[in-house]
């Protein structure tokens, strides 16, 4: 449905053609969506007309875009953190050796 | 009765540094490793929640801490499910803002080593909960979202 309506506002019996059911459950899904936020409809005369409450989503993929960027942004900053430390030959897994964080492999082996 | 709303993501980061495997997997390994450079520096305004913090880092283990941000409490509650040092690393993850549970994700760390130094190849699968305009969270809606989701976004991970 949502994908449906991703194209443009479609009536509830367009948006329930594809999906063989009653128009009462399309009504009731529809009436979820709305509750949720993702879409809004509008009775003209006897046809509803549902549209994507652009906003509501907008806000789920900024959240989601933020989220990685985040990520990206931790990353960034270990580079930075692995270049400013240094890799000890044959070490293994003896951490860099910065006064900061000196238990740093404590907890390493499960 | 409240009604939901799920919208799924999956995003890819990858990166490669000039160092040994290892040391990149131990900076994922230790609380004071991870603190060294996981603090972006944008923090200040955020106290951090009462609530249990956690570092645990074995199979079944959880790390879980919590700050509060324009006077929501965002927490977060991750269980490692793999951990193959040096190699890959497989956890889970609920954020909860003022209790709400907001996104569950399953994220999977791979370290390989090339010429290069090491590839870490960051995979995210995420299951975005009723949004952050659903009824269900009216006081997220209040005041600078935008503001508000770079604070956590920033803040926990």
């Amino acid at each position: 449905m949502l994908e449906r309506l991703s194209q443009g506002p479609a009536s509830v019996s367009e948006l329930g053609k594809p999906l063989s059911m009653s128009l009462a459950a399309v009504l009731q899904h529809v009436q979820i969506l709305e509750t949720s936020g993702l879409v809004q409809s509008r009775k003209l005369g006897r046809t509803r007309t549902c549209s994507l409450n652009a906003r509501s989503l907008r806000s789920a993929e900024r959240w989601i875009s933020e989220r990685r960027t985040y990520v990206e942004q931790r990353l960034d900053r270990l580079g930075e953190y692995l270049a400013e430390t240094t890799d000890q030959p044959g070490s293994g897994h003896t951490g860099p050796a910065t006064p900061q964080a000196p238990a740093r492999n404590q907890e390493e082996d499960p | 009765m409240t009604e939901r709303s799920v919208i799924h993501d999956t995003f890819v980061i990858e990166r490669t540094y000039p160092a040994s495997a290892s040391r990149v997997f131990a900076a994922f390994a230790s609380r004071e490793a991870k603190d060294a450079w996981g603090d972006t520096g944008d923090i200040a305004e955020a106290e951090p929640a009462t609530g249990p913090v956690e570092f645990d880092f074995r199979v079944g283990g959880h790390e879980r801490f919590g700050n509060v941000y324009q006077g929501i409490t965002f927490t977060y509650d991750a269980t490692y499910y793999d951990i193959v040092p040096d190699q890959r690393l497989v956890y889970s993850y609920e954020m909860y803002a003022d209790g709400l549970r907001s996104s569950v994700s399953v994220a999977t760390i791979e370290f390989v080593e090339t010429d290069d130094g090491t590839t870490l190849t960051w995979t995210e699968q995420g299951a975005y909960l009723d949004g952050f305009d659903g009824q269900d969270a009216p006081r997220l809606r209040q005041g600078g979202t935008s503001e508000m989701l770079d604070g956590l976004a920033k803040y926990l991970a």
